[in-house]
């Protein structure tokens, strides 16, 4: 037909113009397209940032906890005998459990199973059915009975005492290695990893890096897996400690209050064997002398011949004050211990060394004078005896490590306790950093940053090849740094969010080239596409730091009245960045959040009043709790919380009227919070509690929505 | 000519230097130089592929380096946003755009004839970004994009 012919001119030309036409039109949509995708890359990358800047400046404060408690053992005299006994409480434990009395008090024997107990039966020595048994168990979400869990922890302790600090695998055993990284308590990437990868066997080794706990939901599931395996597959399973193994940090994280809520009338027993066990966990893992494994990091002082040699189970929590007065500095490790120096059974028969002195009962005058002076006394006692310990067993001449010939387990005490804690402290907190050098890990409130040319330092010593470490959630799951010598492994997906990040695991063979597997464990994220997860972890983030915003409120408003100084109740949008970060310190890029943050603008002015009312609506649960007050919960509820656990050391979930009044009022006191007895009164008062004076304080928390949605 | 008050380009200047911080993972002020265009379109810029290699041989180091330094980016990129260079693609011109690949002007183009257009004409997709807009421009049941609903779509969540 003619019409379609070239040799027509017009048709040509038509069609020329129409080639034409199509090729502009895909330049236009695919300029717009890139811009698009350009822009949530912006954003995902923005709210990584908000997560991960909100998640250490919690981590600082839990350091912040620690200095209030430091704080208080130093200066806080108690204005009445309620507050005498109530501080001493808190402080002088009653409960340091030597490993005897820990055996006794975790009793599990006694225990009866009934008949309609459906669960999972474990008998020792565990074998691999029992394994698969659990796996099947917790797929049902079904529970596995509190003898059972009481006597795998006994058995795991029994087991984790024998090992040293530093775990050796060799590849010629078990053709791989697999590494993962944090798993915290995400129990689906677990049986991922193993749907995957295959069950831990002899074939198959397996080393966890730490954070097993904490978030997520499922952690004692995980706890309860892992120990399994590694009491079936003793030679093959590899478990290293990571700062989440810590109860002071589980108090605060969600995993005290998983085992409470699993286990009503066991949880406590369970909780404090978990925290045995934990602190008897190896700190690193050496792959054929090779590449070295560890949770958080390295420091430039990292000495793996002390590490090797420390008493590990000394360090039951690794987080303490940071302005230490020297002399207070072994009580805190009592204090916030709640254990003895020195472990019973490294010398029972020979000497009374084993015991520690017991502390004098508190003075019954209320005299803030004695009060604190029998506190010093008590507190220079336990020092003393502990020096006598130290000058008993040393060397009297200067001791090196080398010189000292181990006769008991007390060959580590030429050491000081502060350097000890100092080596392990650095293991489990550390981050690696571009630049060179070696920081104090401010953002984290323990540790150091780490640069390249410490990697370098350390490999170069040991004669390594690099380092493996988990602590920081990577998009990927995994990330390299420090040209390829450290790797961060990290095997909780969607850790932030649905959709945040993958999880990986890491495979090492006997050339120890590292060959990596990611997931990302939930059927919803896969059906998303890229601009659906982007937008659904983007508000999950934008919510969090609204909550922060208004929590800081009060500052804020003084902040932005500093840029408006002609009182015209409006500040440039320039000015609402900068009085941001000047007070909430999280580092983000304020100008690039700006659209979600602030959403109307009168000419380009914003008109802060009205904005942070929206803020405060968004938040606000009870009207008739003045804003100031709700505010100031808000920026604390999770000290608040962590604090009311720490009392509640019955953990029954009820502490008195008289009890929560107290702490309040120290707790005020610490973070200068202005509150009237009046104020505590009328907070309250719009509780419910029952007429014997006590408070369940999960309902309070609930009251005012401080308990977090996510835990 | 137009005089800018100080304080503009002062504030300018602070969102370029924030959005160039979102990509400079090592804190020591570059940049990978396959992110330039991420933090020029983040900016509200819209160029094509073309532009942006232009641009970017205004800021590259004499012997490209594979990165780029914010010393070079700043100043080009603040006079980009002065001159309000690479305009935005207004939600009608789209349309006409989409309308112009539709020849039977029927609503929708199938998912064969957009891919050919867009992986062969203009600045060619790569296969990754051409199955990226399909997962969310593609009907699948009739295995067509309705353009003027993705459209409208897409102009939402911009905002």
């Amino acid at each position: 037909m003619g019409s379609g012919s070239s040799a027509n001119p017009t048709n040509y030309k038509y069609s020329l113009q129409k080639s034409e036409n199509a090729f502009k039109a895909a330049v236009l949509i695919q300029q717009w397209y890139r811009r698009y995708v350009a822009r949530l890359e912006m954003r995902r990358r923005c709210t990584w940032r908000i997560f991960q800047s909100i998640e250490y400046a919690c981590e600082q404060d839990q350091i912040k906890l620690h200095n209030f408690f430091s704080y208080l053992m130093d200066h806080f005299t108690p204005s009445s005998s309620k507050e005498r006994d109530f501080i001493s409480r808190m402080f002088i434990s009653g409960e340091s459990f030597k490993e005897a009395e820990l055996e006794k008090y975790c009793d599990y024997e006694s225990m009866e199973v009934p008949d309609s107990y459906t669960g999972p039966r474990l008998s020792f020595p565990l074998l691999p059915d029992h394994a698969t048994a659990l796996l099947e168990a917790f797929k049902q979400k079904q529970q596995l009975h509190a003898r059972y869990v009481l006597n795998l922890l006994h058995e795991t302790r029994k087991h984790l005492k024998q090992l040293p600090n530093i775990s050796h695998v060799s590849t010629c055993y078990s053709e791989e290695v697999t590494v993962c990284g944090d798993l915290h308590g995400q129990l689906d990437d677990l049986f991922f990893i193993f749907y995957k990868n295959g069950l831990p066997s002899p074939s198959k080794s397996y080393v966890f890096n730490g954070d097993f706990v904490d978030r997520g939901k499922q952690s004692l599931e995980i706890l309860i897996v892992l120990f399994t395996f590694l009491l079936i597959y003793p030679k093959e399973v590899h478990l290293n400690r990571g700062n989440h193994e810590d109860h002071m940090v589980n108090l605060r994280y969600g995993f005290a209050k998983e085992v409470m809520q699993k286990y009503k009338v066991h949880g406590k027993k369970i909780l404090k064997m978990i925290q045995n066990v934990f602190c008897w966990l190896p700190l690193a893992t050496l792959i054929d002398q090779k590449v070295l494994i560890i949770h958080g990091g390295i420091s430039d002082t990292t000495d793996l011949d002390m590490l090797q040699k420390i008493q590990r189970n000394k360090f039951i929590s690794v987080l303490r004050g940071k302005k230490r007065k020297e002399s207070n500095k072994d009580v805190e490790i009592q204090e916030i211990n709640g254990e003895s120096k020195v472990e019973a059974e490294s010398s029972e028969s020979e000497s009374d060394l084993s015991l520690s002195p017991q502390p004098r009962p508190a003075p019954s005058i209320t005299n803030r004078l004695e009060f604190s002076k029998w506190l010093r006394q008590t507190v220079q006692e336990q020092i003393e005896w502990c020096r006598q310990l130290v000058d008993s067993e040393s060397e009297p001449e200067e001791p090196t490590y080398s010189s000292v010939v181990s006769l008991t387990e007390l060959d580590t005490q030429c050491w000081t306790h502060q350097e000890e804690w100092k080596q392990i402290l650095d293991i489990l907190w550390s981050d690696p950093m571009p630049q060179e050098g070696c920081r104090v890990n401010t953002v984290r409130g323990g540790g150091c940053y780490f640069g390249p040319d410490v990697t370098d330092k350390i490999l170069e010593k040991y004669n390594l090849q690099f380092l493996i470490r988990s602590h920081e959630c990577k998009h990927e799951g995994y990330e390299f740094c420090h040209n390829r010598k450290v790797l961060t492994i990290f095997s909780a997906s969607n850790y932030y969010e649905i959709g945040s990040n993958r999880g990986a695991y890491v495979k090492l063979g006997p050339d120890l080239v590292p060959h990596f597997v990611q997931y990302q464990a939930s059927k919803t994220a896969h059906t998303l596409t890229m601009t659906q997860r982007i937008s659904r972890v983007e508000e999950s983030a934008f919510r969090a730091l609204r909550e922060k915003l208004f929590a800081h409120t009060s500052a804020l408003i003084s902040a932005f009245k500093a840029y408006d100084k002609d009182n015209t109740g409006k500040i440039s949008l320039s000015s609402w960045a900068m009085a941001v970060e000047s007070v909430l310190h999280l580092g983000l890029p304020w100008r690039m959040l700006r659209p979600q943050l602030v959403r109307s603008t009168v000419d380009g002015m914003l008109e802060y009043k009205s904005w942070l009312d929206d803020l405060a609506m968004e938040q606000r649960s009870q009207e008739h709790i003045q804003s100031s007050l709700l505010e100031v919960i808000y920026r604390n509820r999770s000290n608040l919380e962590t604090i009311f656990r720490i009392i509640d050391r019955d953990h029954s979930g009820l502490i008195s009227f008289e009890e929560f009044r107290q702490t309040w009022k120290l707790f005020s006191t610490h973070m200068n919070i202005e509150l009237t007895d009046d104020g505590i009164d009328d907070l309250v008062r719009s509780i419910d509690f029952n007429k014997d004076g006590n408070i369940d304080f999960n309902e309070f928390l609930e009251a005012f929505r401080l308990v977090k949605q996510s835990q | 000519m137009f005089l800018f008050a100080d304080g503009a380009v002062a504030e300018i200047e602070k969102k370029i230097i924030e959005a160039f911080e979102v990509f400079d993972h090592e804190c020591n002020k570059t940049v990978d130089v396959r992110e330039i265009g991420s933090i020029v379109r983040s900016l509200g810029c819209f160029p094509t592929e073309a532009e942006l290699h232009e641009l970017l041989a205004k800021v590259e180091e004499e012997e490209p380096t594979g990165y780029i330094n914010l010393e070079k980016f700043l100043p080009v990129m603040t006079k980009v946003l002065l001159d309000r260079s690479y305009q935005p693609i207004p939600e009608d011109v789209l349309l006409h755009a989409f309308e112009a690949l539709d020849e039977n002007k029927c609503g929708y183009i199938t998912k064969e004839e957009l891919v050919k257009y867009l992986t062969e004409e203009g600045e060619p997709f790569t296969q990754e970004e051409m199955e990226d807009m399909l997962s969310t421009a593609l009907d699948p049941e009739t295995n067509t994009v309705r353009y003027r609903d993705y459209i409208s779509m897409m102009i939402v969540d911009e905002t």
